[in-house]
């Protein structure tokens, strides 16, 4: 073994970055692409339509707010997904740990009154994460004890929490009135908008903090994905759970309990999922009712696809996801194209992901040609 | 004409020339012994030969003509047979099922069995290669398995064929076996490479050896030409000693107490059957067996892997009979486990991750559940410099280094550890003559600072040379204890394949058909 080639370090660092960024960039890129022949044979013309998608998405702050907005609980189930898939776990009932955390607001922040903003919505976040990680518990318990298949464990408790809310919100948790709902959070326990946090002259003087509909829980997310990167990056707590997740009988010899660390994998894979529910109730609805997640557990699973478990990928991965859905509107209005194309391709994006071992084949293939010609 | 012929092989990897230049000729009829340090490029010229791997310049050249390999399909088109040292069976199907995989005979995609089993049947009575065609993988034993890793290349039509450190895990008996068999190969007019580091080895088979350093040929000799001495001399461009000298056992107090302990196995059978021994602090005790007598249950249960079913275990006085693997870490034991893959390595983590492996929530690594990178940085440098592992950084992944530098890796943890008792399984399997010589003294080392070692080896000269005490373990008992000077390896492989008198049962009539046999 001979040492040739010295790369210097921060080279280096660049190349695995490159590396990692650039499978998901050209799933990216070839669902657009063949997005784009899709409209095309079906009579559309895909450059309107992508012009139109990008300018409902990014074209201003307004868009950008939607774009954030609808961002905003998928990096949340993102990293949900993400942590238990480093564990080599598939969380697949996020959804349903996603409306323990709305549940879990949506009666806490009306039932208890009298205490200040600044300590009701810390307490409010922190309650729907027990309660995710809490209905996360049962299965996370079956699967150490048993071996349980979680997928299948997690699935009926995600059926069982929906029905928990469906029932309350036409029961004992109704608001009064027609609409099967909870009452409203009084704005003690509401995620402001950012824009409402500064005065006119601020807005005018910076007018892309004209953010919409965009509120604070876009920053509780930025924050949680740094924490899950940190806990990954730098706690024992996370070293284990990788460990497990690639060896478990390596993990065992080195005295980690696989069993524990599945427990707390999974549980906090829910409390993530449960502080998406919240941030859904405290900064968009105030309340919760059946239909208050557009499924944004299941997209979670794309988004920690897309970033291939890394927290942070998450992020750039939900605003892809949500800027897709907040610029479809935009699409249709402008282009004429049916709003449904975008779940088309959000489905191409999610299957070049998967694909990636035939991107890794073609890649290899082409190195191989190149040596063949060279040599 | 040769066979096959490498001109100028070179691979690189990043940050490591693999392969520089490397050129091979291998005539018909002919065993080359392919010897080298650990990382000095072996398996990696071996891997491109068989189209795992691409090369980055050189050719390859079958009877005389150019060829392009780009898959292990296209090198068993061009005859050329490889069986890697982890075998790539599929354990619930039969021998002759395993064998005709991907070469199915039989038309329209129904498989025609009946030929099939004739046709390895047929090639198995040719090369003397017994084995039973309906037998299921899983339940054959690892010489045997290797068996059929070899039947399987034949059947495909090798006339070339790679053997990548076939020994390692093999008794010595199977060995014997296996040689027999490439030598019946070879009289049929195969061409064998074959890699290992156990230098007497290369010279009671091969025909001519090929020594690499560094990812270069630097030599070639002949058995007839050199010795042992001479070849780890080429193989390391030292001198080595290739057996360590030790001082008379100082036994201090007692650390490992075992006493009355019976372990089951996966299967719920009983493998340990009531072992008592003791270990104390300056003593090496080894624990001599046939493979699948119980060292492995004897090992788990002690290092807290395995629940026994009765018994007890005591370390320095602490009792650690139901202690978790953590708690057993925590109390001092050490282990080196017999499967570096399986039990001793996260082939996904970094080196500096994997050498703070069970050791990564304690000062200085982590201190309340936060890790301290730049410790961790620092004693992983120190490991990989102490242990020479050969690699560009800690950066690197363990599924990156070659076989024995991933040893030294586990043996770097384990020992770095500073336990107070070291149970080492197979401590220097896939170890080259050099790193041998270093392991061996790091464990006389411990040995020398009062620390317990227990040690687990098919190796009897291993065993000869650093056990004070020798336990002979036979169907999941002590059948014999030795002093180590009141013993040689003929005795020893007496008691250890059931001599001592305890009653034969199908597993020890199968260990003497293969003796039989040779
Ligand atoms: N996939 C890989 N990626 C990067 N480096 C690699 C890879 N495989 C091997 N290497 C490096 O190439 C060198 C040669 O490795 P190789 O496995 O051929 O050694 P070897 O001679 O078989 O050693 P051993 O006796 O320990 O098995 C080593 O330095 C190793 O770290
Ligand atoms: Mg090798």
């Amino acid at each position: 073994m001979s040492e040739t080639r010295e790369t210097l370090p921060a080279q280096k660092a660049w190349m695995s970055v490159a590396q990692k960024v650039g499978i998901p960039l050209a799933s990216v890129v070839l669902a657009i692409i063949v997005g784009s022949v899709i409209m095309w044979t079906s009579g559309y013309d895909p450059v309107a339509a992508f012009a139109a998608l990008f300018k409902g998405s990014f074209g201003g702050p307004k868009q950008i707010g939607d774009t954030l907005l609808r961002s905003t609980p998928l990096i949340l189930t993102g990293l949900a997904l993400a942590y238990g898939f480093r564990a080599n776990l598939f969380n697949i009932g996020a959804e349903g740990q996603l409306f323990m955390g709305g549940l879990a607001v949506a009666w806490l922040g009306v039932a208890v009154t009298g205490l200040p903003w600044i300590i009701m919505v810390p307490m409010l976040l922190l309650a729907s994460m027990l309660a995710g990680a809490a209905w996360a518990f049962v299965p996370a318990i079956l699967k150490a004890r048993v071996g349980a298949h979680e997928v299948i464990t997690t699935m009926m408790f995600s059926y069982i929490a929906r029905y928990i809310v469906s029932w309350l919100v036409v029961g004992p948790l109704k608001a009064p009135g027609q609409i099967p709902q909870t009452v409203a959070l009084p704005t003690g326990a509401q995620l402001p908008r950012i824009q409402t946090l500064f005065g006119e002259s601020t807005l005018d003087a910076l007018p892309f903090l004209n953010l919409g509909r965009t509120h604070l829980g876009i920053v509780v997310a930025l924050v949680a994905a740094l924490f899950v990167w940190f806990i990954l990056k730098y706690t024992t707590l996370g070293y284990e759970n990788r460990a497990v997740g690639f060896n478990p009988w390596a993990s065992e010899t080195g005295g980690i309990s696989v069993q524990w660390t599945t427990v707390k994998a999974l549980c906090i894979s829910g409390a993530f999922a449960g502080l998406a529910g919240a941030v859904e109730v405290m900064g968009v609805h105030y309340r919760i009712f059946d239909q208050f997640s557009s499924g944004f557990g299941f997209t979670g699973i794309a988004v920690a696809l897309l970033a291939k478990n890394h927290p942070l990928g998450v992020i750039p991965a939900a605003i892809l996801f949500g800027g897709l859905t907040a610029g479809a509107g935009t699409m249709q209005l402008e282009a004429g194209v049916p709003q449904k194309i975008i779940l088309i391709i959000q489905a191409l994006v999610i299957f070049f992901v998967a694909a990636e071992e035939i991107f890794k084949w073609f890649i290899k293939r082409r190195q191989k040609e190149a040596l063949s010609h060279a040599g | 004409m040769p066979v096959l012929e490498l001109r100028e092989i070179t691979k690189i990897f990043p940050g490591v020339v693999a392969n520089d230049r490397v050129s091979l000729e291998l005539e018909r009829g002919e065993i080359v012994a392919l010897l080298g340090e650990n990382g000095a490029g072996k398996s990696t010229l071996m891997n491109v030969v068989y189209g795992l791997m691409s090369s980055d310049g050189g050719q390859i050249l079958v009877n005389g003509e150019m060829v392009k390999i780009k898959s292990p399909r296209q090198a068993i088109d061009l005859g050329i047979g490889m069986v890697h040292q982890h075998f790539m069976l599929v354990e619930p199907l039969t021998v002759t099922e395993n064998i005709i995989l991907g070469r199915e005979p039989g038309r329209l995609g129904v498989i025609d069995f009946a030929t099939a089993r004739q046709k390895v049947q047929e090639i198995s009575a040719r090369y003397g290669l017994k084995v039973d065609p309906d037998a299921k993988i899983m339940d054959l034993s690892v010489g045997m398995q290797q068996r059929v890793e070899i039947l399987k290349a034949l059947y495909q039509g090798a006339s070339v064929l790679i053997l990548d450190e076939p020994t390692a895990v093999l008794t010595p008996q199977e060995v014997k076996e296996l040689f027999r068999v490439v030598r019946s190969l070879v009289d049929e007019g195969l061409s064998v490479v074959f890699i290992t580091h156990k230098l007497e080895e290369v010279m009671s088979v091969s025909d001519r050896i090929v020594v690499m350093r560094d990812g270069k040929v630097v030599g070639e000799t002949k058995p007839s030409e050199t010795d042992d001495v001479g070849l780890a001399r080429m193989m390391v461009g030292r001198d080595v000693v290739l057996s360590v000298e030790k001082g008379p056992s100082t036994c201090g107090a007692q650390v490992l107490e075992v006493t009355d302990l019976e372990v089951r196995d996966d299967r719920g059978l009983e493998a340990v059957r009531g072992v008592s021994f003791t270990v104390c602090g300056g003593e090496v005790v080894a624990l001599a067996g046939v493979s699948g007598n119980g060292q492995s249950e004897l090992v788990e249960a002690i290092v807290g892997l395995r629940r026994p079913s009765s018994g007890s275990l005591q370390l320095k006085g602490l009792d650690i009979t139901h202690a978790s693997a953590r708690a057993s870490i925590e109390a001092g034991v050490s282990h080196i486990p017999e499967d570096r893959h399986r039990r001793g390595l996260v082939l996904e983590f970094d080196l500096a991750e994997n050498l703070i492996l069970g050791d990564h929530r304690l000062p200085p690594f982590a201190s309340h559940g936060i890790m301290h990178p730049s410790a961790i940085a620092g004693v992983a440098e120190r490991r990989i410099e102490d242990y020479d592992v050969r690699t560009p950084s800690w950066h690197v992944l363990a599924s990156n280094l070659s076989g024995g530098n991933q040893q030294k890796v586990v043996v770097a943890r384990e020992i770095g550890r500073n336990p107070e008792l070291l149970v080492a399984a197979q401590p220097t399997r896939g170890l080259d003559v050099g790193s041998i010589e270093f392991v061996h003294k790091q464990i006389l080392a411990e040995r020398e600072n009062g620390k317990a070692v227990l040690l687990v080896s098919l190796e009897l000269e291993e065993v000869l040379s650093l056990a004070d005490r020798i336990l002979v373990i036979f169907e999941g008992r002590i059948v014999q204890e030795f002093t180590v000077d009141e013993v040689d390896e003929e005795t020893l492989g007496y008691y250890m394949t059931g001599g001592g008198g305890s009653k034969l049962d199908g597993e020890a009539e199968h260990v003497e058909m293969t003796e039989g046999d040779s």
